[in-house]
C-alpha cells in the first residue's frame, strides 16, 4: 500500500487521548471548563467511543461507590481497604481523592439512563460492600453519549491510534498518530494533554494460543499505549511490577465476584479442601496486610496457587450449594421457587453483561450454576492501575491532600508538565474500576484545563522532531513495500517480522523468563536478566516490524508499546528485592515480604534524550491512620 | 468464540462507506469484502467476543462460534438488543434453552445531559468538580487538611 500519507495538524488546548471510562469523564468535565474559558478540547480514540475500551461489552457491576450521602462508608475506610489490598503500596492521597468524587459519578451514571439495582427501599443494592449491581449492557454507549454531547463530535476523532507523544524541555506539546481507515497522519498540538488509554494486555502469553487467543480477561486491544507514552515523554512511573492476576472462571475468564460477594459460593480443590482454611496459616508471613479483612486480593491467588502449584486442582466454585443454600433461607416453597429463578437468572446476566464467552462456554458443557460446580483458575498477568494492580504514571495529588512530597501544581499532572494521566495510565492508586476511573477522569479534565490556561503559550517542537515521529508511524509500511518482493510468503522474509509473530516472542520471553503462566509465576535476578538480554534485541528489532496496511500498522505499534510496557516490568521486578505480592510473582531468590527495605515505592524513569533507564525509591506517605 | 457473518444474510451495509460492524469492533475486526459485498472478521484470534458487532448488526447476519480450542460445539448464545432492553436466547449443547430480558437503559436514547441537571458552581481553583457537591449528595467536599 502506499505509505504516502497526508499530514493533518489539529491545534487544541486540552487533548485527551483514550476514549474509554478515564477519558469520557474527563471530557464531561473539560468541555464544561472549557466552554466557560472560550477553550478547546479534542478526544481521540483508536476505536468508536460507543464501544472503545474495557467496557465495550458492558459491565454487570460497579465496583467503587461509597455511599457517602446515607452515611454508609467513610472515605478513610475506603482507603484503609485499597492500602491493604496492595500489601501497604499505596498513594492514599490519590485513593483518597479519587474516593471521595466518585459517588458523583456512579450519581452522574443513573442520570444519563444507566439501570442502577435498587431495593424496596430505593437504596443502591450492594454486591459487596463497595461494589453495586448494574443491569450495564449499554454502560459504556450511555458513558460516552454524555461525552459526546458535551464535546460536540467536530472535536472527536475516532479510528485514530496514537503512536508517541511530543515533548520539548519537559513540557508536553502534542501528540502524533495514524488513522487506521484513511492515508492520514495526525499531529495533535496541545498545551495539556491526558493520557488515558487503558492498560495493557497480551504483554503475557495467554493461556488459550489457538483460535482462543484473543479471549483474554482484560480486552486485547488495551495494549499498553498509556505506559509507552509516558514512559516515551520521560514522566516517572510507579507500581510497575504490581500486575494483576484474577481468579476467574476457567477459560471463558467469567467474573467471579457476584458468586463470592453476592451469593457467598466457597472454593475448594479437587479434594474438597477450602484453602482459605488448609493453607490459612500462610497469611501470618504477611502480617499486617494478611492477617485483616478483607484478605488481599493477591493473597487470596496465593492460597489457591499453593494448592494448584501442588497438583491439588481443579478447584472448584460450589456453584449450586451457594444457590441451594440461599434458596433454603426462604421457607415458604413458592417464594423459593421464586428466588431460585431470581438468582439463576442474575447469575447469567453477570455474564451476558461483561464475559459472554462464560456463558456459551457453560451452555457448551451443558453447566447449570445451580446444579453443578464449575472450575475456576488464575487467568495471566495484565497491567492495569484502574483495577488490582497498580502500575501506571507517578502523579501529583490534590492540593488540599497531597503530603508536600506528592505535590507539584496541578491535580493529576505527571512529572512531565501539563502531562496527565487518568484511569489504568495512573499508578499506585488501585481499585478504581470503571467508577473511579470516570471520576479521576473528571479530576484530570479540570486540572487539564486550568493548567491550560495558566500555561496559555504554545509549546515549541523542533520540526525535525515531528518530522522523525511521523517517519516512525508510517515505517512498518515503508519496510514492507522495500522488501515484500524477496520471497512468495508475506509473513516470511528475513528481511523483517510481521506484528503477529512479533507478539508471540514478546510473550515468549515475559512468559518464560518474567514469570508467566508456563512458570507458575515465578522469576529470579538470572532469569530476569537473561529475559532483558532478549528484550534488547527484541528492541532492536522493532524497527524491522512490517506492515502491509493499516489495520496491521495498527498491530505493529501495539506491539510496539507493549514491549515498553514489558520492559518496565522486567527492570522493576529486577529491582525490587523481595516478594511482596504472591499470587501475583514470586520472585524465587527473594521468597519473603520485606518491610525494613522495601515497603516503598519503586519508581521507573526514562530518559528518552539520553536513552537511559533509572531506578529510584520513594518513600510511602500516609494521610489516613 | 469468535464471530462470523452469515453469508446468506449479510447485505454489506449496502455498500455504505462504512458497515455497522467495521465501525462498531473495538479491536477494528471486521472487514468488507467489497467484490462479494459481504462483511469478514479478519482475524478470529484477536476477537474477544464481545458481540458489539453482533448487537449492531441490522441484518442479524452475525453470530459466534465458541473459539475452537475449548469451547464444545453445539451452544449458541444469541442478543437482540432493543432501546430498551436486550433479550438473550442461550441453547445448551444438550438442548436446554434458557431465555433472559435485562434492562439496558431508562431513558431516551441521544438524550444524556452532561450535567445530569445537578447544580453547576464556577470557581476553576477549587477542589469541587462542576457539579459538586451537588451530585454527590452531601454538603461539601470531604477533605483531610
Ligand atoms: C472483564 C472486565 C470486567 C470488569 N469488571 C468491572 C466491574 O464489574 N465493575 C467495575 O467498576 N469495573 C470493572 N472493570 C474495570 C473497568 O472496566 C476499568 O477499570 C476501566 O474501564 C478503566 O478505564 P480506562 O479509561 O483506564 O480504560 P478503558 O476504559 O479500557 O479505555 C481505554 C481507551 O483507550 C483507547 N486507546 C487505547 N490505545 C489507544 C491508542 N494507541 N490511541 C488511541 N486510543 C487508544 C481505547 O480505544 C479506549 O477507548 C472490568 C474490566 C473488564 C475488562
Ligand atoms: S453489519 Fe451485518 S449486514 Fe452490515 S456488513 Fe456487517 S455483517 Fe453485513
Ligand atoms: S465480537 Fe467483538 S471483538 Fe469480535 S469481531 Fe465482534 S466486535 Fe470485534
Amino acid at each position: 500500500m502506499d505509505a504516502n500519507f497526508e499530514t493533518v495538524t489539529v491545534k487544541t488546548d486540552v487533548l485527551i487521548l483514550g476514549g474509554g471510562m478515564a477519558a469520557t469523564g474527563a471530557a464531561v468535565e473539560a468541555a464544561y471548563w472549557a466552554k466557560k474559558k472560550n477553550l478547546k478540547v479534542t478526544l481521540v480514540d483508536k476505536a468508536a467511543m460507543d464501544r472503545s475500551g474495557a467496557v465495550a461489552m458492558g459491565l454487570s457491576a460497579i465496583n467503587q461507590y461509597l455511599g457517602l450521602d446515607r452515611e454508609k462508608n467513610t472515605i478513610e475506610q475506603y482507603v484503609d481497604y485499597v492500602r491493604r489490598d496492595l500489601m501497604g503500596v499505596t498513594r492514599e492521597d490519590l485513593v483518597y481523592n479519587i474516593a471521595r468524587h466518585v459517588d458523583g459519578t456512579v450519581h452522574l451514571f443513573e442520570k444519563w439512563g444507566l439501570p442502577i439495582w435498587k431495593d424496596a427501599d430505593g437504596n443502591y443494592v450492594n454486591e459487596g460492600r463497595w461494589q453495586i449491581m448494574i443491569n450495564g449492557e449499554s454502560y459504556k454507549i450511555i458513558v460516552s453519549e454524555a461525552a459526546k454531547n458535551a464535546l460536540g463530535s467536530d472535536n472527536i476523532y475516532e479510528r485514530v491510534f496514537i503512536t508517541e507523544p511530543l515533548v520539548e524541555n519537559g513540557k508536553i506539546a502534542g501528540a502524533v498518530g495514524f488513522s487506521t481507515r484513511e492515508n492520514k497522519l495526525y499531529v495533535f498540538r496541545a498545551k495539556a494533554v491526558i493520557c488515558a488509554m487503558g492498560g495493557a494486555v497480551h504483554v503475557f502469553r495467554p493461556r488459550s494460543t489457538g483460535e482462543g487467543l484473543g479471549r483474554s480477561w482484560y480486552p486485547p486491544f488495551n495494549t499498553g499505549s498509556s505506559a509507552f507514552f509516558t514512559l516515551k515523554a520521560g514522566a516517572e512511573m510507579t507500581c510497575q511490577e504490581v500486575r494483576f492476576i484474577p481468579i476467574r472462571f476457567k477459560d471463558g475468564y467469567g467474573p467471579v465476584g457476584a458468586w463470592f460477594l453476592l451469593f457467598k459460593a466457597k472454593a475448594t480443590n479437587a479434594f474438597g479442601e477450602n484453602y482459605f482454611v488448609t493453607n490459612g496459616e500462610e497469611l501470618k508471613k504477611y502480617a499486617p496486610y494478611g492477617t485483616g479483612k478483607p484478605i488481599p486480593a493477591c493473597l487470596r491467588n496465593h492460597l489457591g496457587m499453593i494448592d494448584l502449584f501442588a497438583g491439588k486442582g481443579p478447584i472448584y466454585m460450589h456453584t449450586a450449594e451457594a444457590i441451594q443454600a440461599i434458596a433454603e433461607g426462604e421457607s415458604d416453597p413458592k417464594k423459593a421457587k421464586k428466588k431460585l429463578k431470581e438468582l439463576e437468572s442474575e447469575a447469567w446476566e453477570d455474564f451476558l453483561d461483561m464475559t459472554i464467552t462464560q456463558a456459551l462456554l457453560w451452555a457448551a458443557q451443558n453447566i447449570e450454576p445451580e446444579k453443578k460446580e464449575s472450575e475456576i483458575a488464575p487467568c495471566e498477568p495484565y497491567f492495569i492501575g484502574s483495577h488490582s494492580g497498580a502500575s501506571g504514571a507517578w502523579v501529583s495529588g490534590p492540593e488540599d491532600l497531597a503530603p508536600k512530597d506528592y505535590f507539584w501544581g496541578y491535580d493529576h499532572m505527571t512529572t512531565i508538565k501539563g502531562l496527565f494521566a487518568a484511569g489504568d495510565a495512573s499508578g499506585a492508586s488501585s481499585h478504581k474500576f470503571s467508577s473511579g476511573s470516570h471520576a479521576e477522569g473528571r479530576i484530570v479534565g479540570k486540572a487539564a484545563v486550568k493548567y491550560a490556561l495558566e500555561n496559555a503559550d504554545e509549546v515549541a517542537v523542533a520540526d525535525a522532531k515531528i518530522d522523525a515521529a511521523k517517519e516512525a508511524a508510517v515505517r512498518p509500511l515503508k519496510i514492507w513495500e522495500e522488501h515484500q518482493g524477496l520471497s512468495s510468503d508475506p509473513n516470511i522474509n528475513p528481511n523483517f517480522i510481521k506484528p503477529r509473530d512479533f507478539m508471540f516472542r514478546l510473550q515468549k520471553i515475559m512468559d518464560e523468563y518474567a514469570g508467566g503462566v508456563s512458570m507458575q509465576f515465578t522469576t529470579n535476578k538470572f532469569l530476569l536478566d537473561r529475559g532483558m538480554e532478549l528484550m534488547e534485541m527484541l528492541q532492536e528489532d522493532s524497527e524491522k516490524l512490517a506492515a502491509e496496511d493499516h489495520h496491521e500498522l495498527m498491530r505493529a505499534w501495539e506491539n510496539i508499546h507493549r514491549m515498553w510496557q514489558a520492559e518496565a516490568h522486567i527492570r522493576t521486578i529486577l529491582f525490587r528485592e523481595e516478594t511482596r505480592w504472591p499470587g501475583y510473582y514470586y520472585r524465587a531468590d527473594f521468597t519473603e515480604m520485606d518491610e525494613d527495605n522495601w515497603k516503598c515505592f519503586v519508581n521507573c524513569i526514562y530518559d528518552p534524550e539520553k536513552k537511559e533507564w533509572e531506578m529510584v525509591k520513594r518513600e510511602i506517605l500516609s494521610i489516613v491512620d | 468464540m469468535p464471530s462470523y457473518v452469515i453469508t446468506e444474510k449479510c447485505d454489506g451495509c449496502k455498500g455504505q462507506d462504512k458497515t455497522a460492524c467495521m465501525y462498531i469492533c473495538p479491536n477494528d475486526l471486521m472487514v468488507l469484502d467489497k467484490d462479494k459485498m459481504k462483511a469478514f472478521n479478519r482475524a478470529p484470534d484477536m476477537c474477544w467476543e464481545c458481540m458489539c458487532c453482533v448487537k449492531i448488526c441490522p441484518q442479524q447476519a452475525m453470530d459466534v462460534r465458541g473459539y475452537a480450542d475449548f469451547v464444545p460445539l453445539g451452544a449458541s448464545v444469541v442478543p437482540l438488543r432493543g432501546s430498551e432492553d436486550i433479550m438473550w436466547t442461550i441453547k445448551f449443547r444438550n438442548g436446554v434453552v434458557k431465555r433472559f430480558k435485562f434492562p439496558i437503559r431508562t431513558t431516551a436514547e441521544g438524550s444524556a445531559v452532561p450535567s445530569g441537571g445537578f447544580a453547576e458552581h464556577d470557581d476553576i481553583n477549587s477542589a469541587a468538580l462542576a457539579n459538586e457537591p451537588e451530585c454527590i449528595g452531601i454538603g461539601a467536599l470531604p477533605t483531610i487538611k
